[in-house]
């Protein structure tokens, strides 16, 4: 039985008991979907049918459908693979690195957010799959035996680790969500009442009975999975960095990329879980459950990461003016007030101004001033992808094959497609597995939550306001 | 044959807890506890020990460094030997990145696998729990009764003296 200090705010208000966890939880799994999900879902059907159709056009006409030249031979796709990576990170840390600290806010917003993980490493993986051209030889860049055709893999090549990182990422990601649904599947299943319920949720809970000492496997896996998730998340950035990092390109070559990176995803990605989440809540009645607090929690991690996101912004600047390399340099010059200053510029005030504006409580603790924030730093960190890779390619040292990079309506297809699959996944996911994870939340139910007392609960409202109507002016 | 056990119900995990303690130290062997989340300190008072599978991801994990070292040696430096931007064909740091990536992969997925072996998880129709609400908001304790051995007004008054706030009977069919 842990002690939490009753300044803290509860992390479930509402005054909830066990039952209604699972109830609240439960409700969008087993009722009819409403017209809000239904509607989400066609816009986002609409997106996916979009992405079908780009990757139609990219398939049977090849990459020329792409604004691709000789010059940039790496523009959106790239972008938007990097995004997408980067964006997935805030649910491991969240379900990791959180669950190394102890950070209890993660309980319920871990399960969403790993989810988010998985959808947007998915997406993610259609780019670069997508840019070898011939897709359907992906399976190349596997080590295969000599004899079959090509040579050994290269094991040097920072491309090669990237298909290693994110394909263990993703199976470490999946595995570890996997096993935190189990028990919440055999809720699910426990409460079925159609055949075909009870059936799929039979299957997908592994005949999970809640047994103690099931209990403390689950609770070591958990702790091992995540002592492994953590340094996996931290190298899956820091190789992507790589594969820029390792290059010769001025603009590329430099050992701050890494720890960038990584910042940047944690950054983005936390971004996406906001926008995520308070629509979520919000769609879904789950207010109680992802509170004020925990939004001030992630805002938090917006302002540390966004400010050294900043930090490293100015610093590559600094660098290479300090490195007196007259091309990195101009590389930078060029970035700040050549042809693309606009994405530039772009990123700066989304990603460095914008956030520090969460220093103010107000503005940290606003759903609304969140969710328009938690868009700029989605689209700011995009820009920086964009700036990092098309503005140090278009143009590098020979000045006879500069060129400009613009995309076609199939680059912003496959991309604005790949949000459409991204939310097609989400919302199903919605809709069929429990959003919140309603065993870590019952765990810390007894701990942290607003007691109900004879009459005069504390309310929705009465927390929204302040530390003092808490749980201690309650008891 | 058929398996008959006593369910005492509980709502609360400290109760849970200090029944644990005085039911086990009043002699009664205590089958299983199912409940609807982990709760701390259980395993302490039921006498679990610690899980060994740490130890499974280690190895797991040893395996996946070797492997993947094996591997890329292997390949690059004895069976197609080639010069890669100038770097030796044994290059050892640049093997790094995926001889990480192979040990935490091998690592995490020897470790669940073994943790669905050990935890008899499999994808089934047929669950036997004893108690549908441990999986939502109530603690079930089981406790194997042996006809003619157990006396079931003294298991009765033991459950309920401390605190279980129901019990039931239910027979298992094996």
């Amino acid at each position: 039985m842990q002690h939490v200090s009753p300044i803290r705010e509860p992390l479930v208000t509402g005054g909830k008991t066990y039952h209604d966890i699972t109830e609240d939880v439960c409700r969008q799994v087993e009722a009819k979907p409403n017209a809000r999900w239904a509607a989400a879902l066609a816009v986002a059907l609409v997106g996916l049918a979009i992405f079908i159709y780009s990757v139609y056009r990219t398939l049977w006409f090849g990459i020329g459908e792409w604004g691709l030249n000789k010059t940039v031979g790496w523009a959106w796709d790239i972008t938007n693979f990097v995004w997408w990576v980067g964006i997935g990170h805030a649910g491991t840390l969240i379900s990791a690195i959180l669950l190394l600290f102890r950070q209890k806010w993660r309980t319920s917003i871990n399960r969403a957010a790993e989810a988010m993980t998985i959808f947007a490493v998915i997406c993610a993986a259609m780019f670069p799959v997508l840019h070898m051209g011939r897709p359907w030889l992906a399976y190349w860049v596997l080590p295969l035996p000599n004899t079959f055709g090509s040579l050994w893999v290269n094991f040097n090549s920072p491309l090669l680790w990237d298909v290693f990182a994110i394909s263990t990422y993703f199976s470490v990601s999946l595995v570890f969500w996997y096993i935190g649904l189990v028990p919440d599947f055999a809720t699910i299943r426990d409460r079925a009442t159609g055949p075909i319920a009870r059936r799929a949720y039979a299957v997908l809970s592994m005949g999970w009975t809640g047994s103690a000492k099931a209990w403390s496997r689950y609770e070591t896996v958990s702790l091992i999975l995540a002592g492994l998730a953590t340094p996996l998340v931290l190298s899956v950035h820091t190789i992507v960095s790589m594969d820029f990092a390792t290059s010769v390109i001025p603009g590329w070559h430099t050992t701050i990329f890494p720890p960038y990176f990584v910042a940047g995803a944690i950054f983005s990605g936390f971004a996406m879980v906001l926008t995520l989440m308070i629509i979520t809540r919000k769609v879904f009645f789950l207010e109680n459950y992802i509170t004020l607090e925990h939004v001030e929690s992630m805002n938090k991690v917006i302002i540390l990461t966004g400010s050294i996101v900043g930090i490293a912004y100015t610093t590559e600047f600094f660098i290479a003016w300090y490195s007196g390399v007259e091309y990195e340099q101009y590389a930078f010059i060029n970035r700040a007030f050549g042809p693309y200053w606009w994405a530039y510029w772009s990123m700066m005030t989304c990603n460095v101004i914008t956030p520090q504006l969460f220093w103010i409580r107000k503005i940290r603790r606003s759903l609304t001033a969140t969710f328009i924030i938690s868009i700029f730093v989605n689209i700011g960190m995009w820009f920086e992808r964009f700036v990092i890779i098309v503005t140090s390619l278009h143009r590098d040292y020979l000045p006879s094959s500069w060129a400009m990079f613009s995309p076609t309506i199939i680059d912003i297809g496959v991309y604005v497609g790949t949000i459409g699959l991204f939310f097609t996944l989400f919302l199903l996911f919605c809709k069929f597995f429990p959003v919140i994870n309603m065993a870590e939340v019952k765990a810390i139910l007894k701990s942290s939550s607003e007691v109900k007392h004879h009459g005069h609960a504390a309310t929705m409202h009465a927390t929204e306001k302040g530390l003092n109507t808490n749980r201690h002016h309650n008891e | 044959m058929n398996k008959k056990f006593v369910l005492g119900i509980y709502d609360d995990e400290d109760v849970l807890l200090t029944a644990i303690e005085n039911i086990r130290a009043a002699g009664t062997k205590i089958y299983d506890v199912f409940s609807p989340y982990p709760v701390h300190g259980i395993d302490d008072v039921l006498g679990i020990k610690r899980s060994r599978l740490p130890i499974v991801a280690f190895f797991g994990g040893l395996f996946g460094m070797s492997f993947a070292l094996w591997m890329q040696i292997w390949m690059l430096g004895f069976d197609w030997p080639m010069i890669i931007g100038g770097k030796p064909h044994i290059a050892i740091p640049s093997f790094i990145p995926v001889t990480f990536e192979l040990t935490v992969l091998c690592s995490a997925f020897s470790m669940v696998i073994t943790f669905f072996i050990v935890s008899r998880l499999k994808p089934s129709l047929k669950v036997n729990v004893f108690d549908k609400r441990s999986t939502d908001d109530k603690f079930v304790m089981a406790i194997e009764v042996k006809d003619g051995v157990t006396n079931m007004d003294a298991l009765n008054d033991l459950l309920r003296s401390n605190g279980a706030i129901e019990v039931n009977e239910k027979e298992v069919v094996k």
